[in-house]
């Protein structure tokens, strides 16, 4: 694995964040900012039951940033509520405390490894997810 | 040219250190310069000679280290052209920024106003904000133009006869653009207001003759000038200062106490509560005499021509937009542009790849972002020891950078 934060893979994922998607009559939109950079996530959701149903976002950041909403986009629907606070917080671990990167359908989060020794850029990779809880929380909470 | 900027760089152990494999172009001297090694000797002389509290102790290293606090704010007047016993020693800008919010305007009323301006750094709009909510002032704001100065357009509209205070930037730490004071304490004074400079960014490029400019406050921090961090200077006018009440209460700064009331200590003392940064404060004294003895015409000139160097470059880039001033004119030598298709922070890491240190962001002025619709951008600032290799390094990385994200 390159240490380069700027290997393809990660360059690749924050193009396609270009085009975040769109949800129309989203159960739960939450906009999130960095206040380190001035970043801001915004991540729509609707849901189905327990499960997200469809997801788009708009990201004004940097490419890590970008990366990780992608990263969402591509895996996030059909997921569970329980099942992303798990990922967010092993991706959270990986960064943080060293961990192994998730494994199964969010093993490509592991493109990020070569972050965790830049500190100051952990916020832009997990500010997407923490976007992303906060919309689920506001879901659920809607749904009484 | 008679500025000798290799002799410069050898004075600053950091840069002496950093060639050959492993080059620093250091180019975040707008948010922590480098340190001299006469700075540090002076702070390790007090350190290792005369460690001792200051002001109140009989002993020998009291004695010696009351006398070298005392010679470092005659110091730092000597630097801004003032009375010493009108500097006082703070933690650094905001600190100072925050005493006067604090202390002046517990001598406000509800309805009186202040005016700040859109492109302040966080430290001089949140401490009125918190004057506002604390006192119920009305906080006016001045806009900037269209190349990241002050609008002084509406001065007169905006400087009504209910100010009693105009606090802005000196120099902005994002577009460079160097106030137009002599305007600003004009219509201060027509309304018998005050003026407060914050001159965190203007100080590291030269002694400043604070009483030419005529305003009542000034504040700067020691680390952006060549000082150690954990230390700041505030100047006021004596006759506020004794109007103001303290800021801080503590020891040091009172003459009387009873468990019923303190009488306080005269200025500058009865705004410095609790033992103060000593070291720091000795190598920031130290540090203002060093620049006393530059050559800063000199310097300036060397400064602006490297510049003018990355202005060029930059503006020979279609895809990049310079965030200030396009001219030499009225300025700093802070050079903030955004780049198309490359986040601010990509491209400061990738630079920091080649050594080049540069700051991105939205540094600390958030309003001036918004009203440009930037999230923020990347900063050059520039000290008197850089040269043409660091402009260069900047745009040869910026190139590169730019291929890798597009």
């Amino acid at each position: 694995m390159s240490d380069d934060i700027y290997q393809q893979a990660i360059l690749d994922h924050a193009k396609a964040a270009e085009d975040g998607g769109s949800v129309e009559t989203p159960d739960a939109s939450v906009t999130l900012d960095n206040p380190l950079c001035g970043d801001r996530v915004r991540i729509d959701v609707k849901m189905s039951g327990a499960r997200i149903a469809a997801l788009a976002h708009r990201v004004r950041g940097c490419a890590l940033c970008q990366a990780a909403a992608d990263v969402i986009r591509v895996r996030a629907v059909g997921q569970t509520v329980d099942g992303i606070a798990a990922t967010a917080a092993e991706l959270r671990a990986m960064l943080k405390d060293e961990r192994l990167p998730p494994a199964g359908a969010w093993s490509d989060l592991g493109i990020f490894l070569p972050v965790r020794r830049h500190r100051s850029r952990h916020d832009c990779v997990l500010l997407p997810f923490a976007a992303l809880g906060s919309a689920l929380q506001q879901a659920r909470a809607s749904r009484g | 040219m008679s500025f000798d900027v290799a002799a410069v760089r050898a004075l600053f152990p950091l840069l002496a250190q950093a060639n050959g494999d492993a080059p620093l172009h250091y180019l975040d001297n707008g948010a922590t310069s480098q340190i001299p090694q006469t700075v540090l000797d002076a702070v390790l002389s007090y350190e290792t000679t005369s460690r001792a509290n200051v002001l109140r102790g009989v002993h020998r290293l009291a004695e010696a280290a009351t006398a070298a606090y005392a010679e470092a704010r005659a110091r730092m007047a000597r630097f801004l052209n003032v009375d010493a016993d009108e500097v006082i020693f703070t933690s650094g800008t905001t600190a100072a920024i925050n005493l006067v919010a604090y202390a002046y305007g517990d001598l406000l009323k509800a309805g009186d106003e202040v005016v700040i301006s859109l492109l302040e750094h966080h430290s001089n709009i949140v401490p009125w904000q918190l004057l506002r909510d604390r006192r119920g002032i009305v906080l006016k704001v001045l806009p900037v133009t269209d190349d990241g100065r002050l609008d002084l357009s509406t001065l007169d509209k905006i400087v009504t006869k209910r100010c009693r205070l105009i606090a802005v930037a000196h120099a902005s730490n994002v577009t460079g653009a160097v106030s137009d004071v002599a305007a600003i304490v004009a219509a201060a004074r027509a309304v018998g207001a005050k003026v407060l400079l914050d001159g965190a960014q203007r100080a590291p490029h030269g002694p400043i003759d604070v009483r030419a400019l005529a305003v009542d406050f000034y504040a700067l921090s020691g680390h952006k000038m060549f000082a150690p961090n954990g230390v700041g200077a505030l100047w006021g006018r004596r006759a506020l200062l004794d109007e103001m009440p303290p800021f801080l209460g503590g020891g040091e700064m009172i003459r009387t106490v009873t468990i019923e009331r303190t009488i306080y200590a005269d200025v500058p003392h009865k705004f410095e509560a609790g033992t103060p940064p000593i070291g720091q404060a000795i190598g920031l004294g130290t540090a203002a005499e060093w620049a006393l003895g530059l050559d800063w015409p000199a310097i300036s000139a060397h400064e602006m021509r490297l510049a003018q160097r990355l202005l060029d470059g930059l503006g020979r880039r279609i895809d990049t937009r310079i965030l200030g001033p396009s001219g030499l004119q009225r300025r700093i030598p802070v050079v903030s542009f955004a780049v198309n298709g490359a986040h601010p922070h990509d491209v400061c890491q990738l630079l920091d790849t080649r050594g080049v240190a540069l700051r991105g962001g939205h540094h600390c002025a958030q309003p001036l972002m918004d009203r440009f619709d930037l999230p923020g951008t990347v900063r050059a600032s520039l000290a008197l020891y850089n040269d043409d290799s660091d402009i260069d390094a900047l745009l040869e990385g910026l190139d590169d950078a730019v291929r890798r994200l597009g």
